[in-house]
């Protein structure tokens, strides 16, 4: 198993990750090792197990009640820009 | 004695006697954080006056009558759980800054039981890592060789504990993080049963493994300080609703272990494993029969599947709850000229390397094309991981292994290899992989007076079962008490 740069440009977008050159290739020679070791999950025949997707119990509901929480002027005070009570960021779309 | 000297148990003791005051105890653990504290580097915050000012208040709440469990007790939390009013850096630089509006439901319960909290300790970078390496705020130094680690993700707790800073401190287990760091600095650590204990607070890393887990001297000190914290909260979806677990280990009895069955799983005493290690571990096995305990050989087949599944699992999940750190709601923003930018940048930057490798492994396991490969098939050994306890523990109540196959390594040691780093937790992750509680102890030292720890595993929501077995083991050995060095030689 081995990954190309391409790849790992690619897992690094889908992940919004910015990385130099030098990281691109430093994770790809890295990632390309530890997938190999993974890739040995593939020599068990589990076709007949069920997936493990939950460790607890079941799944348990609670009333949908309306309950005090923390005050948005709390919560805003802790971004990095904020502007007339609500987050500032730059444009989302290009103009 | 320095009241620093003193454990959890004695300590409150003799508060409740009114022989030692809170202030007494807080003073003498800030007096020796101030003078070691530089050789060890176990805390990323310390509280200062403020913990004085609590100890004269937990002081006039005795006076009044107050008898809380563990009133006046300094204790420190691992950097990952929120605590009001100290910063919460998670040990990244993405969280730099980060002053967390609430306090973590584990602390609380322990701030309401008496206990003050002196500090935050380091971490590997969101608990991500063995060594306490990771952090982005320099590596923590562990109290028996200052050249070495002190394991992790843990590393600041478990040295803070070692190092007689605190009798006690939270920390948390997604596949190992406190009982390897345990076993590495020779203090107890537990980790409790998955769902045992709430993680409204703890900064998630792998949800379907997290703990908050407890370090003390001995299991008598973990006990009182589980019992304080563990127990439903409807804050945390994930935790079970059951009656919290009270457990309080007697220090003045010499308790057996008549009945108890433990199994011992050929498949953790393996080549690679460092021969001091399996000695001292094979020992204190005989040293639980000795106690009355009945041992059998069993089988855990499955095993070796347990590195490759973490290391699918855990980052997958990593991946999706470190999404929220985009440097819009919390945390350093980098500039940039639209959101993307700020996205890409801000995590880009912020984020450490092994933090970054991680989000990339998982966001490939999870990516198009290859979840059924990698992600999916992970679930179903994990699967079969999991039917292998649930059939051991059908037949012993106890399983009995090394924490770790070596003990604390130099720092440097793993340098560039993640793989080998990753090789450190081979047995720890099985139990976070089957959602089972285990406790490390010490149980001897090797050639270079480093600690070795004894893992005990039990059955869900068997936490008493471990402690009280730990207990007795602690009743007739004494690897966990002598003091290390501090680098003083």
């Amino acid at each position: 198993m081995s990954l190309t740069q391409q790849e790992v440009l690619h897992i690094a977008k889908l992940a919004r990750l910015s990385l130099t050159p030098e990281e691109v290739e430093r994770y790809r020679a890295q990632l390309s090792a530890i997938l190999e070791h993974v890739a040995q999950l593939q020599r068990l025949d589990t076709s007949a197990v069920a997936p493990l997707t939950s460790m607890g119990a079941e799944s348990r509901l609670r009333p949908d009640e309306p309950r005090p929480g923390l005050p948005p002027a709390t919560l805003l005070n802790l971004s990095a820009q904020q502007q007339d009570k609500q987050f500032r960021i730059p444009p989302v779309f290009e103009p | 004695m320095n009241p620093s000297e003193l454990s959890l148990t004695e300590a409150l003791r003799q508060m409740q006697k009114g022989e030692l005051s809170s202030r007494e105890l807080v003073q003498a653990s800030l007096e020796r954080i101030a003078a070691y504290e530089p050789q060890i580097h176990a805390f990323l915050h310390l509280a200062g006056p403020s913990a004085l000012e609590q100890a004269d208040q937990a002081d006039a709440r005795r006076r009044a009558g107050d008898a809380s469990p563990l009133l006046g007790l300094p204790i420190a939390v691992k950097d990952v759980l929120t605590v009001e009013g100290m910063p919460c850096t998670c040990g990244s630089k993405i969280l730099e800054g980060y002053l967390p509006p609430f306090t973590a439901t584990a602390v609380k319960r322990l701030q309401q039981a008496g206990a003050i909290v002196l500090g935050k300790t380091n971490t590997d970078e969101f608990a991500m890592g063995s060594s306490t390496e990771n952090s982005a705020y320099g590596v923590t130094h562990n109290p028996w060789d200052t050249s070495r680690v002190p394991g992790g993700s843990s590393g600041g707790s478990a040295a803070a504990v070692a190092a007689r800073f605190v009798p006690a401190a939270l920390g948390s287990d997604t596949g190992g993080s406190v009982r390897q760091p345990a076993s590495f600095c020779g203090v107890t650590g537990l980790k409790p049963t998955y769902g045992r204990a709430s993680r409204y607070g703890l900064v998630a890393y792998g949800s379907s493994l997290d703990v908050v887990g407890a370090f003390g001297r001995s299991a008598a000190d973990v006990a009182a300080v589980f019992s304080a914290y563990n127990g439903y909260d409807p804050l945390d979806a994930s935790s079970q609703n059951l009656a919290a677990a009270q457990i309080a280990l007697q220090t003045e009895s010499k308790p057996r272990l008549d009945g108890v069955k433990v199994g011992v799983p050929r498949e953790y005493f393996i080549a690679g494993i460092q021969p001091e290690v399996e000695k001292a571990v094979r020992a204190s096995i005989q040293t639980l029969q000795s106690l009355g305990a009945e041992l059998r050989e069993v089988s855990l087949p499955h095993t070796e599947f347990a590195l490759p599944v973490y290391y699918l699992i855990a980052p997958a999940e990593a991946s999706a709850n470190l999404a929220r750190f985009d440097g819009i709601r919390y945390g350093p923003r980098a500039e940039a000229e639209s959101m993307w930018e700020v996205f890409y940048r801000t995590r880009g930057e912020k984020f450490g390397e092994e933090v970054k490798r991680r989000i990339m492994l998982g966001t490939y396991a999870l990516s198009a094309g290859y979840y059924d490969a990698y992600y999916g098939q992970a679930q179903k050994v994990r699967a079969l991981i999991r039917r292998d306890f649930e059939q051991v523990f059908e037949e012993v109540d106890l399983i009995a292994s090394p924490v770790a196959p070596t003990t604390a390594f130099g720092i440097g040691a793993h340098g560039d290899d993640p793989l080998a780093m990753y090789l450190e937790d081979v047995f720890t992750l099985p139990a976070n992989l089957a959602g089972v509680p285990g406790i490390s102890l010490p149980c001897g030292f090797d050639s270079d007076g480093l600690p070795i720890g004894l893992q005990l595993m039990g059955r869900r929501f068997a936490e008493a079962d471990l402690l009280r077995a730990a207990h007795a083991f602690q009743q007739t050995t004494d690897f966990h008490l002598p003091v290390p060095g501090l680098g003083l030689g």
